[in-house]
């Protein structure tokens, strides 16, 4: 009985924001406030037509993609390669590799933005989707190292011994036997960076001046000066930034708690 | 062998090292300047910096004081809702697969996201939370949310339990899933009720999960900044600033090395809070 009630009062504090943002997006602001929870009256799609083209949020939509598709794969390369590296070296190379890794797990980004400012600035990379994708990269490869690494250590030695002695370099042995065995590893920690890398605002806030440069969660955050208190508006802005990430959870869903919780306890 | 295994290591080592270790000396280095960030001449001042953030400086104090309050609300009402909400979802059935789907969706959604759906929950005139008392009768709680300046970080707190609480909750699961069923089996022959199941064999066995929910959930309240600046705007006013967004503020008015000593004192105080959560974790398990 207690048990039901609880469950049923939390499910109503989440799904029922959910529902007025998504009922919102088809209402005009003076609808919204007259009968914030029922749905529209008069539907209208005006609001997406203003985000999308007038606000240029497909644009951003464009940069987010951009950006993710490379940072993510990078990251994940990276990071296995430095996985494979821990796993397979001797004991006191690996720890060394591994802890050089683990150090940045435990400085938050906020910690060192302001000298990475500075670099990227002097190197030109500032104001360029290229120095976010680079920023994403060193950022989360941390976690990356620790979730894959973990991963790749607790193979059996003899998986790798097996493929050397029928001749097979490291390289061969990487692809062959260490990235399809850590398969699950890859896919929780490739679904953790595309949500981080997805919903960073600290960096683009921090590198992208261009508008045209900007990534969904900048423009989101522009769209609050600019509307205030016209929420149709930003509950559009909230529904085209969340709905990529809210369908792949609704498809990969076990991929995706094992990933983000991955990251968290390990991150 | 053991070289070219280095070579699979030295791209993100590269990397790493180039754009975030070496960035992380070179914020020491700032840290004893008033440099502004863009003028080509500075001046060295030392620790000048670091003692004025410490002990002169109430703008920082107040970002700390509300991070504190913030960190204390969410750790407790987070790990405290992550538990009950795992304990009632433990069991395997339909039901609860589909719950705790449900429960975790908001960590997926970006920060600023959650912010813009608890602007509205909040907004005093047309905002859910007062639409909904007023439909109960209860127009006495109606509260101004954010605009109460000495309790606006914890309706903050209140939003951030709501984004991570279902993502807290996977991690207790997983803890009490771990529990052999013999401890239960054990408890009930002694004719240990619900609430003692809980108090002698839950709680106890869940101590791993707690420490790392804590552990997680600390490190987070530290970096709230994107769900900060997306309730309460950029810059956030003083009832609203905590030390991430206050490091921000000040490089964003051109003292970058004041910022960079700003920063230092912010990885400490994470340090010096995650030490003492160690030191009280180990001698309430003891």
């Amino acid at each position: 009985m207690i048990r039901r009630a609880v469950l049923g009062v939390y499910s109503l504090l989440i799904v029922v924001p959910l529902i007025v943002i998504v009922g919102g997006t088809f209402k005009t602001t003076p609808d919204l406030f007259a009968d914030p929870f029922g749905p529209p009256r008069n539907p209208t799609l005006d609001n997406y037509a203003t985000v999308l083209t007038g606000q240029g949020l497909l644009g951003v939509l464009g940069n987010s993609l951009f950006v993710m598709s490379i940072s993510v794969p990078a990251t994940l390369l990276l990071g296995s390669l430095v996985a494979f590296a821990v796993a397979r070296l001797p004991k006191w190379p690996s720890r060394i590799l591994f802890g050089i890794f683990a150090l940045g797990l435990a400085v938050p980004a906020q910690a060192i933005m302001i000298p990475q400012y500075v670099q990227f600035e002097r190197l030109g990379l500032r104001n360029s989707l290229t120095g976010l994708i680079l920023v994403n990269i060193v950022v989360t490869l941390p976690v990356a190292v620790f979730i894959l690494a973990g991963f790749m250590r607790t193979l059996p030695g003899e998986l790798y011994e097996a493929a050397e002695i029928d001749g097979a370099g490291p390289w061969a042995t990487f692809w062959r036997i260490a990235v399809p065995v850590s398969y699950p590893s890859i896919a929780a920690t490739a679904i953790f960076l595309v949500v981080m890398h997805w919903n960073d605002l600290l960096y683009p806030l921090l590198f992208i001046d261009d508008p045209e440069k900007r990534t969904l969660p900048l423009a989101l955050l522009d769209f609050q000066g600019e509307y205030l208190t016209e929420y149709p508006l930003l509950f559009t802005g909230v529904v085209v930034a969340s709905l990529p990430m809210i369908l792949a959870y609704a498809f990969l869903q076990r991929h995706f708690v094992a990933g983000i919780t991955a990251g968290a306890v390990k991150g | 062998m053991k070289f070219k295994l280095w070579l699979f290591a030295a791209p993100a080592l590269v990397l790493y090292g180039g754009f975030f270790l070496l960035p992380a000396v070179q914020g020491l280095r700032y840290a004893t300047t008033d440099w502004d960030g863009w003028s080509p001449a500075f001046n060295e001042v030392g620790l000048a910096n670091l003692t004025d953030v410490v002990s002169n400086d109430d703008l920082f104090r107040n970002a700390l004081t509300n991070n504190l309050k913030f960190l204390l609300a969410v750790v407790i009402g987070q790990t405290a809702l992550a538990l009950l909400l795992a304990v009632l979802l433990a069991a395997r059935s339909r039901a609860s697969t589909f719950l705790r789907a449900l429960f975790f969706l908001p960590t997926v959604l970006s920060s600023v996201s959650v912010a813009f759906i608890w602007k509205f929950v909040y907004d005093p005139n047309f905002g859910l939370a007062n639409n909904l008392l007023d439909a109960v009768g209860l127009d006495a709680w109606k509260s101004a949310y954010l605009g109460n300046e000495s309790t606006a970080i914890l309706w903050v707190a209140v939003a951030q339990v709501w984004f991570h609480a279902g993502q807290m909750m996977v991690v207790y699961i997983a803890g009490i899933n771990q529990i052999p069923e013999e401890l239960y089996d054990a408890a009930k022959t002694d004719g240990a009720g619900r609430w003692q199941q809980f108090r002698h064999v839950t709680w106890p066995m869940v101590a791993p999960a707690t420490t790392l929910v804590i552990a997680y959930t600390t490190l987070q309240s530290f970096k709230a900044f994107d769900l900060i600046l997306g309730l309460a705007g950029n810059p956030p006013r003083a009832g609203l600033d905590v030390l991430a967004t206050r490091i921000y503020s000040t490089f964003a008015n051109s003292q970058l090395g004041y910022a960079a000593a700003e920063s230092i004192v912010f990885m400490a105080a994470i340090a010096l809070v995650t030490w003492l959560q160690n030191r009280a974790g180990k001698a309430v398990h003891r």
